[in-house]
């Protein structure tokens, strides 16, 4: 139900701490931060934006196991394929399983 | 774009519908309800549908505030709006939702002062610079937006802005899962949790769907990498006759949620009783609306509300479909006398409405004959 | 106010009002710009009137746009502008220095698209109409020796072409009102496509089928237009369509499609598949063509419609705009 894009905190106001710009794409908003309040973003972290509030930080390292998890997909299904295709009676190729 | 462009390479998006497509075999039907609009306007947006095997059933779900607002209640706040000097706020969602005089933007034709705002703070600020004015806020959506909202009302406070007022229309999503689960003529398997609601409320409030009604979920982002990733994750559950509750968005959502936006929402709302969802009738403790310390920030305190309900036609069909027994084209009225140009029914009003989104997206593509490969 | 905005309305306004009693026995689909013959010669003619909201934005002004929109409605019907007359609406009350300002936007604009203006009118309405400004640009023009676009002529198997990135300028536009308190460095591409055109005609004249400038409701609007006209499927490849990054960050943010989008310095174009290689040559070595791309091709299904495909397989149809695009939330 809800559009929500990841953005940069470009700037942090001096003088007000939850209001920051955020660029998306070279698109800049003034966004408000004070939903993050327990934990405050820094400078150049990332941020999920919906109307105009922060609602999360964006963790790049979920994102990294993320890509890692789909990139494995798939190949360990394909080792054990591999391997259960061998019955007692029959050698591997090359030698050892 | 950055967290974005990752989640849509091509490559990756092939493996992993493979992957499902290996899952799914050919043994069994698949039913499958993606509880948010989003993810339904997602899900046709990127064409999943075409990349799923034929046995997986995407049902689109509730989770479209602007579809379930009974016709009564954009009635009611343009009533209020139409008395001198008031400024009617809204998002650009709801500029086009039929009133029973016409939509916002056909009332704006006609001479009140309709505003598209993207964010209740930018109402406020409109409140500000029109102190001769009174900036009503058309507020809606699910657990996403309603802490903005909440957090626009203690600004407002705080500044002792007397001159803007929030008519209050956020829905909450668990109820709606309830009444869905609930239904007689339920066939789901599993479901794809709301990403965004999400980050707000965690993913605790899901638990009852695993343990109690033994469905799995998983909580899913947007992009559709997110999408499919979260089909494996459900797909493997099924397999292994699973049901628990799983977190496929983790880059955004944590299992506790947001504590600040929780904190906001309770500081300035409470649960209505019951509020009416067009297409599902009653539902108890599914809505929200302003409490008394906000009241002099509340439209529906501050002004003379008719009340007006509106029902849909018999003929509309909206709850059958909303609850997966009908497909959206299925429905007597679609595509004839309910179109995205002159809609009926809650579907059809949103591009996120699952009739909506079928019409825009699928209908046509039901009739073509070739299949679609891409050759450059 | 839908019918104004370029889609579905605005159409219906044009095929069932205006054309059954005005239009009288024209035959056929309507162009963007009408051929007429007098005395013998053969001259193109069109009219369109400019009412845009800031009357200056970055990349533009509402000047420029009456001359360059005029000018290329007149190309994309393969027609060289020779002339134009313009009419002024002006709101009482209008500062002399705005109006100094347009003038001499369209003076400029004049000059650098090689176009005459040869006279028009001016009317002040009262305070409060008019939203400052409304331009009316009338254009005649001498046909483009090698080009005939005709809609009903396209073929399963032409290729569609577009010259460059799209949404600049509606996007500008919206950033401009201020309303949604976005800032990006964007700016209008407003501009005449006439110099692409000719050099269009020159190298692949013969195989250009169709022609069009997408400007309100963008390139899904225009490409509807066709697949309804002639009766066949527009299939794009979204990968291949030109989108500056700015402007797919705001269509992210605001929920937008770039393919709604208004331009105002683009053109599409048709081609026979044995030129569409040769099409894009041309525009890559003309002035300000260097983005131009084949963005997608013409099938038989699904006919009357238009399908944005993906790289992974994924589909989706893609309509005429109804009414202005307005921001989402969800």
């Amino acid at each position: 139900m809800c559009l929500a894009i990841p953005g940069k905190i470009v700037e942090i106001s001096p003088d007000n701490q939850d209001s920051a710009l955020v660029d998306v794409a070279g698109v800049r908003r003034r966004v408000n931060l004070s939903l993050l309040q327990d934990d405050r973003p820094a400078l150049g972290d990332w941020v999920l934006i919906h109307v105009g509030f922060a609602m999360s930080k964006i963790s790049e390292q979920d994102a990294l196991d993320q890509m890692h998890t789909l990139q494995m997909l798939g190949e360990s299904e394909a080792v054990i394929q591999e391997v259960s295709g061998y019955s007692a009676d029959d050698a591997p190729p090359g030698g050892s399983a | 774009m950055r967290f974005v462009d990752e989640f849509r390479e091509p490559e990756l998006i092939s493996k992993t519908a493979e992957e499902i497509r290996r899952l799914a075999g050919t043994d069994r039907h698949y039913c499958i309800m993606e509880i948010c609009g989003g993810h339904t306007h997602a899900i046709y947006r990127f064409g999943l549908k075409d990349i799923l095997p034929e046995n997986i059933e995407l049902i689109h779900g509730p989770g479209c505030p602007v579809c379930v607002l009974p016709m009564g209640r954009i009635d009611d706040g343009l009533a209020i709006a139409q008395q001198p000097d008031v400024i009617f706020a809204a998002f650009g969602d709801m500029m086009r939702v039929p009133g029973a005089q016409g939509s916002p933007l056909e009332h704006k034709a006609r001479g009140m002062d309709v505003r598209i705002v993207y964010s209740p703070s930018d109402a406020l600020k409109l409140a500000r610079l029109n102190p001769e004015k009174h900036v009503m806020f058309f507020a809606i959506g699910f657990e996403t937006t309603a802490p903005s909202t909440a957090l626009t009302m203690m600004r407002a406070k705080a500044e002792g802005i007397r001159n803007f007022s929030v008519f209050c229309n956020h829905v909450t999503v668990i109820p709606a899962i309830r009444a869905i689960l609930d239904s007689p003529d339920m066939r789901l398997d599993g479901f794809i949790g709301p990403g965004h609601v999400s980050t707000v409320i965690g993913c605790r409030p899901y638990e009852w769907i695993a343990q109690n009604e033994h469905k799995p979920i998983v909580v899913s982002g947007f992009e559709p990498l997110d999408l499919l990733q979260s089909m494996v994750m459900l797909l493997r559950q099924l397999r292994s006759g699973e049901a628990k509750v799983e977190n496929q968005y983790k880059r955004v959502v944590t299992w506790e949620g947001n504590p600040a936006a929780l904190r906001a929402m309770a500081e300035v709302f409470e649960v209505r009783p019951y509020f009416e969802w067009r297409g599902l009738g009653l539902i108890p403790q599914s809505a929200l609306r302003i409490n008394d310390k906000y009241a002099e920030w509340d439209a529906e305190q501050r002004f003379e509300v008719p009340g007006i309900r509106v029902s849909d036609p018999k003929a509309a069909q909206c709850g059958e479909v909303l609850r997966g027994v009908l497909k959206p084209h299925q429905c007597r009225l679609f595509g004839r006398e309910c179109t995205p140009d002159r809609p009926v029914g809650a579907l059809m009003v949103s591009s996120e409405g699952s009739c909506a989104a079928y019409h825009n997206y699928e209908h046509r593509k039901a009739a073509m004959v070739t299949s679609l490969s891409q050759t450059a | 106010m839908a019918h104004g905005a370029g889609g579905k309305a605005s159409r219906r306004l044009v095929e069932g009002l205006f054309a059954p009693l005005l239009f009288g026995n024209t035959p056929g689909p309507l162009g963007d710009a009408a051929q007429v013959e007098i005395s013998g010669t053969k001259v193109a003619i069109t009219t369109d009137s400019f009412v845009v909201k800031p009357l200056t934005f970055p990349g533009g002004s509402i000047g420029e746009l009456a001359v360059n929109g005029t000018v290329n409605d007149l190309a994309v019907s393969g027609a060289k502008a020779d002339v134009l007359v313009v009419s002024y609406v002006l709101e009482a009350g209008l500062p002399t220095s705005v109006l100094e300002a347009e003038v001499r936007a369209m003076g400029d604009a004049a000059r650098k698209a090689g176009v005459r203006i040869a006279g028009g009118d001016t009317k002040v309405v009262e305070h409060g109409k008019a939203d400052q400004m409304y331009i009316t640009t009338t254009g005649i023009g001498h046909l483009l020796h090698g080009i005939a676009i005709d809609p009903l002529s396209v073929r399963p198997g032409d290729k569609v072409l577009l010259s460059g990135p799209i949404g600049d300028h509606g996007i500008t536009i919206l950033l401009a009102r201020g309303e949604l308190d976005l800032e990006a460095d964007l700016r209008s591409d407003t501009r005449s496509v006439l110099p692409l055109v000719e050099a269009l005609a020159h190298r692949a004249g013969p195989g250009v089928r169709w022609m069009r400038d997408p400007t309100r409701g963008g390139v899904a609007t225009s490409l509807n237009e066709l697949a309804r006209d002639c009766g066949l499927g527009v299939v794009l490849f979204e990968d291949q369509i030109p989108v500056r990054d700015t402007v797919r960050g705001a269509c992210e943010l605001l929920g937008l499609d770039p393919l709604h989008i208004a331009n105002e310095g683009q053109f599409l174009a048709v081609v026979a598949p044995e030129y569409a290689d040769a099409a894009i040559d041309a525009l890559a070595l003309a002035p300000g063509g260097d983005e131009a791309q084949i963005i997608g091709e013409i099938r038989e299904q699904p006919s009357g419609s238009v399908l944005v495909t993906t790289l992974y397989g994924g589909s989706r149809i893609i309509d005429m705009l109804v009414g202005d695009p307005l921001p989402r939330i969800c």
